[in-house]
């Protein structure tokens, strides 16, 4: 096969295509800032014309010059219509007055909207729930970091419970289960009830789920460790037992989401429920077919394996994020969907082509052919759920894009909007068997993931965490740690995902040409290190994150001088309150 | 829609039209395969050991960075002589009640597919070295160590197989490097990893995407097309022999200034690359590289011409014709 016949090859160049989006935007917006650089030496010039020009000016022209000027300064009063009354805001329209004189390093975004009315026991669990996800964030990408390193140092440690073999299924199995569920679980409490305008079905309950899914990630980290694991199909990795905790964990929860929705005082069900039930129902059928103790024989495995591994990330991670995407995105921008139906095409066509794509991580295997076409067909099919949500997005944004400057959750909603398009298409792309040659079994698919479980997931999550926790608690993250957060993060994931990228095409083209196996792991060593410093990168901002959140709940214990004439007048019957209570204390 | 109003309706079709596809695309063809498939007559059962080396291959993780499995794609002929068929794995079934199937296919290869590794690399001493301290045997290899799989001890025991460790890697350990049982039942693990060749004379599945032939030009000097010796060394010697041909003292022989290969007994020469050797108590047994790897009389004849001038080797090159007739005599 002609290798230099590599960019005539359409899962190539799409794969280039999407590449390049992000990259031409940057270069577009430094051509403009280049421009504008341009643009203000040109002016400076003049002016140094037009001062000379000034300098000559005969006392003539001087004083035609002056009586324009008071022709122009000529004004009105302004107390034409109002009189000399003072001004009075008796309906409280005006707010959030910001004084200007103050020095800005930081340009001020927007504040969250204020404290909402939530059971208080309601917010006490899904702070639960999000606390939980946060650190599993902080565990799991710390283990992940560590396996980066390993690939730079490979002798960095010699104890079997901290080898890459068992360390690698405990990153992703905890970054899957213990952060990116529990995070959508608690968020999804959350909206489930909001949108069905009724109370959530029970709070108790939700805190058993809670406990499970915890107890899983813990037994089954230390089983993995330990050398215990299912066999060493990816992500299912734990043995069934443990899983089966993590299953009763989102059955708990489903009978809860059920029940709220089925009080619901809305006509309709809104499209968030029906892809956040969905996506619970059938990580529970991905779960049982999976994970049933009495089958899978021989390829059967292989096959199972397959439709396993993508349909937890498609129907799981993606199709809950999507419905919370589909509460959040509207609520953050204060206005509706774009369009109801096309989300509601999304979701079928989704489940639709969705359901047929696993197969796709064993193309050229011995797996029968035709499983392995309609995988590759399926993958092309995602094109529709793909561009129809993202679509969907970016019409709702349009118009409001002037908001992304002044909010600091909106941009990790875009970062996310976007990677869901570049990243679901890149995996199309990466479906066709020719691209399978040059990527398969490379670091391609890992950069792969990264930039959809974190481009998409991760950064969906922290929009909306950063969305919902402030109005559960009316404390707010500092703004600077959450720019810093999502910079951090982001371009960590590029520095982590396009040096692996480039080293895999090239390792793969390698081995198309059948040079020795080991020059080509050769040939990685400064692309796995630009992945280790992009990696570490993306983790001090999960600290930092951290830190976000421990801001948002943390317990006030600020000395707060009161601003506002509500906030004074409280202070001050609260005084008396205790002046009073005093002099009933000594009396 | 009215119909969808009701959360019962609405959530019941969506269940069933994912259950339905389920069905389809992933139970029916997985049952189909399981009940389908028989190993291959000629397939050898695993030993009790090797199955023992294969619950440490799982339990340590191997499959992350280790496939499998052979592709029906050209690129993947160097990881065994055919691809892989459903047969090939009909063999494994579930580990146990806890555990599931193995077929290890993997996703990702970070380090070599392991389809045939028995065939490729069967020693015993070259095995245990290198799970030992990999970077010992391949010096840019990324694979973890595995010293938990041995033991230090003053005196080697009679059933005991002691591992050479090079004096680079063996610093601060008093004694001698003793492999456990777990590490010799990993490596008949990998010893046992062979492809079964397909019964009465059946031809296999072809490999597609095949790299364009270089055509040979008749009557042309002989080196002048002959493949990249310095590449099949990489891919087929090195690992024990090393890459600046000195070997590892105690376990493999130097290349460079050997007798053999700088020579004129080419007879021999080429009777061990394809047979293999075991003349010298000193080191150890060297499988039949030529022959488990399929080598034809070129990359043969480009591997002793890179041999003989490399390291300050300088013997004069060997022509294909010479290797040819060597090769038919010896079959």
């Amino acid at each position: 096969m002609k290798t230099t016949n590599i960019f005539s090859e359409s899962g190539i160049i799409i794969t280039i295509i999407l590449i390049l989006i992000p990259v031409l935007i940057g270069i577009g917006i430094l051509i403009m800032k280049l421009y504008s650089i341009m643009e203000k030496f040109l002016k400076k010039k003049e002016l140094e014309r037009f001062n000379a020009y000034v300098k000559d000016l005969d006392p003539e022209q001087v004083s035609k010059l002056e009586q324009r000027k008071k022709e122009l300064e000529y004004g009105l009063s302004n107390y034409e219509l109002s009189g000399n009354s003072p001004a009075v805001d008796s309906k409280g329209l005006i707010n959030n007055i910001n004084e200007a004189g103050s020095v800005r390093f930081i340009e001020e975004k927007r504040k969250s909207q204020p404290k909402h009315d939530v059971d208080p026991q309601l917010t006490t669990m899904i702070l639960w729930y999000l606390g939980c996800a946060t650190f599993w964030l902080v565990f799991g990408t710390t283990v992940g970091e560590y396996l980066g390193i390993k690939f730079v140092a490979p002798d960095a440690d010699h104890i079997s419970w901290l080898s890459f073999g068992r360390l690698r299924p405990v990153h992703t199995n905890a970054v899957f289960w213990g952060w990116a569920s529990i995070a959508m679980i608690g968020l999804g409490y959350y909206v489930v009830a909001r949108v069905s305008n009724v109370a959530l079905h029970s709070i108790k309950t939700g805190y058993y789920s809670l406990i499970l899914i915890n107890a899983s990630v813990v037994l089954g980290t230390l089983c993995l460790m330990a050398g215990i694991n299912n066999s060493g199909g990816e992500y299912r990795e734990y043995v069934w037992p443990v899983m089966a905790l993590f299953g009763i964990a989102v059955i708990i929860s489903l009978y809860n989401f059920i029940k709220t929705i089925a009080k619901k005082t809305t006509k309709e069900i809104y499209v968030s429920n029906w892809y956040i039930v969905s996506a619970m129902m059938f990580v529970l059928v991905i779960a049982i077919v999976a994970y049933w103790p009495t089958w899978q024989n021989g390829l059967g495995e292989t096959i199972v394996q397959g439709y396993y591994m993508h349909q937890g990330v498609g129907m799981w991670f993606m199709l809950f994020s999507l419905g919370l995407m589909y509460y959040f995105l509207p609520q953050q921008l204060n206005r509706p969907i774009y369009s109801y139906s096309l989300g509601i095409l999304a979701f079928w066509t989704q489940i639709l082509f969705y359901t047929l794509i696993g197969t796709h991580h064993f193309i050229f295997s011995a797996i029968p052919w035709w499983l392995q076409t309609v995988a590759i067909v399926g993958s092309v099919g995602m094109v529709i759920p793909v561009v129809a949500g993202t679509t969907n997005f970016l019409m709702t944004f349009k118009g409001s894009w002037h908001k992304l400057s002044s909010s600091y959750t909106l941009p990790f909603y875009l970062i996310g909007i976007i990677f869901y398009f570049t990243g679901s298409l890149q995996g199309t792309a990466e479906a066709f068997r020719f691209t399978n040659l040059v990527w398969h079994f490379t670091d391609f698919t890992v950069a792969h993931s990264h930039l959809t479980m974190y481009g998409i997931i991760c950064f969906m999550l922290w929009g909306f965490i950063y969305t919902l926790v402030p109005r559960l608690t009316g404390k707010e993250p500092p703004q600077i740690t959450v720019g810093a957060h999502f910079w951090l993060a982001l371009i960590g994931l590029l520095f982590y995902t396009f040096p692996l990228m480039y080293g895999s095409t090239l390792r793969g083209l390698m081995w198309i040409d059948g040079k020795p196996f080991i020059e080509s792991v050769e040939l990685m060593a400064p692309y796995w290190l630009w992945r280790a410093i992009g990696g570490s990168l993306m983790w001090l901002s999960h600290i930092l994150f951290a830190y976000n959140f421990y801001r948002m709940i943390k317990r006030n214990d600020d000395i707060i001088i009161p601003t506002s004439a509500i906030d004074i007048l409280r202070a001050k019957k609260e005084l008396e309150q205790q002046e009073l209570d005093n002099q009933g204390l000594t009396n | 829609m009215e119909f969808f109003d009701n959360h019962k309706k609405l959530f019941l079709s969506a269940l069933g039209l994912f259950v339905l596809l389920t069905i389809f695309v992933a139970i029916l063809p997985a049952l189909n395969n399981q009940m389908d498939n028989a190993p291959l007559p000629n397939a050898e059962p695993m030993s009790a050991d090797a199955h023992q080396g294969k619950l440490s291959y799982i339990a340590n993780g191997c499959v992350a960075c280790h496939t499998q499995q052979v592709r029906n794609v050209d690129m993947d002929k160097p990881w065994g002589s055919r691809p892989g068929i459903a047969a090939d794995y009909a063999a494994n079934t579930r580990i146990d009640f806890l555990r599931n199937t193995a077929t290890l296919m993997g996703t990702e290869r970070t380090g070599p597919d392991l389809t045939n590794i028995g065939t490729r690399q069967p020693s015993m001493a070259w095995n245990l070295l290198h799970l030992y301290q990999p970077r010992a045997v391949v010096k840019s290899s990324i694979m973890p160590a595995y010293p938990w799989l041995f033991e230090i001890k003053q005196t080697v025991g009679k059933d005991e197989v002691e591992v050479v460790v090079p004096d680079e890697f063996s610093k601060g350990i008093n004694g001698k490097v003793v492999a456990t049982k777990e590490a010799i039942q990993l490596v008949n693990y990998l010893q046992s990893l062979k492809q079964t060749p397909l019964p009465d004379g059946k031809l296999p599945m072809e490999f597609l995407y095949k790299k364009k032939e270089v055509p040979v030009v008749a009557g042309g000097s002989a080196v002048a097309n002959l493949p990249d010796g310095g590449a099949l060394y990489t891919q087929n010697c090195a690992a024990c022999h090393q890459a600046n041909g000195e070997g590892l003292k105690g376990a493999f022989p130097p290349i460079k200034g050997s007798p053999i290969v700088l020579g004129d007994d080419l007879d021999l020469f080429v009777t061990i690359i394809m047979k293999g050797y075991d003349a010298r108590a000193e080191y150890a047994v060297m499988n039949a590289v030529g022959t488990d790897n399929n080598l034809t009389a070129e990359e043969v004849t480009a591997i002793i011409n890179h041999e003989r001038s490399s390291w300050g080797n300088d013997a004069k090159p060997v022509s294909l014709e010479e290797v040819k007739k060597i090769m038919e005599s010896i079959k």
